[in-house]
């Protein structure tokens, strides 16, 4: 029984023992059983008459115009394009066309507050009219040495208001004289 | 520039290429033919044409068949050139599509001979193997041709698996590693595939293994076939 499963063991490296691929270790324990097992050194020794045997089938040459023929067929590829690369990834192709159709789906789609945004942007700019001087208005020694402002007349106070009601008057509001 | 050279490669088969493609390794040659240079696809060519024909010709058993599926094969190499990286040796990436495109048409040409038998009117069936009895001497009763037909026969009888495994073992000589890659299968595996391939062969050939005429005792001693 024992020798049966060393028979079996050693069948897997027997073929690599005799075409002299086996490990030093595999090539002494098959060489050891071979000894000792009359059956597998006969069943070796056949093996390799098979092999010898095996050599007497013949080889073929390709025939004369293999090489022609081929060439031929390669010629009539289709020939490499610069978008070529999308054909052999078309998963890439989709996810692409995926991508192009949603962009140009989203850019056609109606903006509720398209006018609200425009409105928005044009306070935004009067807003910056009115701060970006701001620092200047602010300046008292600019404001008092600025000649534009002393052209202004001065607002009047009420009390001057009081004081010539008459000599404001213009001649077309003056009452008729008794001649 | 690159010489011109000759090498007996594969037992009578006598393969030519040059210089450059022994100097350049097959996958430098194929990221070159990936980079658009057609040469050194031509390299390639030159170099695996004779091998792979005598490979899908012992697959499948018909010259033409086997030129037009090697002639498959590099179109298909060449059209995969873009994509080609050097993560596996080139020759497995090349047999592993021969292989398969081999098996495809071995099944194919086996369900159209079925087709063909069904509608066919009945006849005898092809002359079995006539196995030599172990009184004879092969040599009386066999020529050449017909002692390599009973080879071929024999080794195309194999299961898929086993045959392929044989074929590029013995006459592509290829390492355990890359035939258990084709094959997609464990290096171990692999032996025992070989192993039992082998011990169907030899029992099957024993009249060309054993012409003496001593019986061979089929699994005796060994593991269940």
């Amino acid at each position: 029984m024992n020798s049966l499963k060393k028979c079996e063991d050693i069948s897997k490296q027997l073929i690599a023992y005799l075409d002299r691929r086996a490990n030093s270790a595999d090539r002494h324990e098959v060489e050891e059983h071979l000894a000792a097992c009359g059956a597998c050194h006969a069943r070796a020794e056949e093996f390799q008459k098979l092999w010898g045997a095996l050599d007497a089938l013949p080889a073929v040459e390709p025939s004369l115009g293999f090489d022609t023929r081929l060439h031929a067929r390669i010629a009539e590829e289709p020939r490499t394009r610069w978008f070529g690369w999308l054909t052999l990834q078309p998963r890439l192709a989709f996810a692409m066309a995926m991508l192009l159709a949603l962009s140009v789906w989203m850019g056609n789609m109606p903006r509720a507050n398209s006018g609200g945004e425009s409105v928005t942007a044009a306070t935004e700019q009067e807003e910056f009219e009115t701060i970006k001087d701001l620092g200047v208005l602010e300046n008292y020694d600019v404001l008092s040495k600025f000649d534009a402002l002393s052209e202004v007349p001065a607002e009047p106070s009420p009390a001057d208001q009081q004081a010539q009601p008459v000599n404001q008057q213009t001649p077309d509001q003056q009452p008729p004289t008794q001649e | 520039m690159e010489h011109s050279g000759a090498l007996q490669l594969y037992g009578n088969a006598s393969v030519s290429y040059t210089v450059g493609a022994m100097v350049r390794s097959d996958v430098e040659l194929m990221l070159q033919v990936k980079a658009g240079d057609d040469e050194s696809f031509n390299l390639l060519l030159q170099k695996y044409r004779t091998p792979l024909i005598n490979f899908l010709f012992r697959m499948v058993r018909e010259q033409a068949t086997a030129e037009d599926l090697a002639q498959e094969v590099f179109l298909r190499v060449y059209r995969a050139r873009k994509q080609y990286s050097p993560s596996a040796k080139f020759t497995t990436w090349m047999f592993r599509i021969a292989t398969n495109l081999a098996l495809n048409s071995v099944r194919d040409n086996r369900h159209r001979q079925m087709d063909l038998s069904i509608d066919a009117p009945v006849e005898e069936d092809e002359a079995p193997i006539q196995l030599p009895t172990r009184e004879m001497r092969i040599d009386e009763h066999m020529i050449e041709r017909d002692r390599s037909e009973f080879i071929r026969r024999t080794i195309q009888a194999l299961p898929e698996k086993q045959r392929v495994a044989v074929l590029l073992h013995k006459y592509e000589e290829m390492d355990y590693a890359e035939i258990a890659k084709i094959l997609d299968c464990s290096e171990s595996a692999l032996k025992s595939l070989l192993f039992r391939a082998y011990e169907t062969l030899r029992v099957q050939l024993a009249p060309l293994v054993n012409p003496a005429g001593q019986p061979v005792a089929p699994g005796k001693g060994g593991p269940n076939l």
